[in-house]
């Protein structure tokens, strides 16, 4: 700690949730630390395998339902077709803010270096195969290779 | 704050990056590439007067539009910067940094 000073070396994000504005949170982020020249790492689990599943990443969602900072009462947020109406809205705005869609986020953070994992556990429960994701994707681990990953002075982690 | 570079008295931020592009030349680049730990090539060059071509006409850099320039892909403007590759080649450029989160 005294020799490096605090100083960022390797972020290590973990995305849990396949909600669109959860994934923008985590890319941004991974993609933040590579464009300071910090190492990146990003660990798939769960409902975040979405996002780099090859059939569902581009048809993410954002959360209409329980999310208070949507102004939209809970009622009206499950309505038919509303998620997906906020979903559009969204993205044009993002659009406007030169911000890539899923599929081209995920080629952006490949080419800048950004290492990415596949959790076994969630895997296996979802029944995805390796082949079914994101050809960034290097490999299925667990969660203790993932710790092994994370290993090295200035790693932080960052659960989404 | 100014600083001796390449034999001139330049004029810069606290961050290091030129505050006059005016004041840049070819030297400049060169040394300010020596201080990142870099030796350009015709490569870097063709890079750096991208930037400095789009400084110039006011479009904000990412590094998706780098991406999407034709000039450089991703992956190579990390290899040619490696190390918060925008960031070394804009203060290279002499150019500000740009304020992209992208």
């Amino acid at each position: 700690m005294s020799e490096n000073k605090g100083e960022i070396k390797k972020m290590m994000i973990i995305l849990s949730k396949g909600t669109l504005e959860n994934v923008y949170a985590a890319f941004v982020l991974a993609n933040g630390a590579r464009m300071e020249g910090i190492e990146a790492e990003m660990f798939f689990t769960f409902f975040g395998l979405e996002a780099v599943h090859k059939k569902k990443l581009t048809h993410l969602h954002v959360a209409t339902v329980g999310n208070p900072a949507m102004h939209i009462p809970t009622m009206l947020g499950g309505l038919p077709g509303v998620e997906a109406l906020a979903t559009t809205m969204m993205k044009k705005e993002m659009d406007k803010v030169d911000m890539p869609d899923v599929a081209e986020f995920l080629d952006i953070l490949s080419a800048s270096g950004v290492r990415m994992w596949a959790c076994k556990l969630a895997m296996d429960m979802f029944h995805y195969k390796k082949e079914d994701l994101f050809e960034g994707v290097e490999d299925v681990i667990t969660v203790g290779d993932f710790y092994k990953q994370s290993a090295g002075e200035g790693t932080h982690m960052l659960f989404i | 704050m100014e600083k001796i570079i390449a034999g001139k008295s330049i004029a810069i931020n606290e961050e290091g990056y030129l505050t006059d592009f005016k004041q840049w030349d070819k030297s400049i680049g060169e040394e300010l590439a020596a201080e990142a730990e870099i030796s350009l090539t015709p490569r870097h060059w063709e890079v750096l007067t991208y930037l400095q071509t789009e400084y110039k006409n006011e479009v904000p850099l990412s590094i998706r539009k780098i991406g999407k320039s034709g000039v450089v892909d991703i992956k190579e403007f990390y290899q040619l910067f490696p190390k918060a590759p925008l960031k070394t080649a804009t203060k290279i450029a002499g150019i500000p940094k740009p304020a992209s989160c992208i």
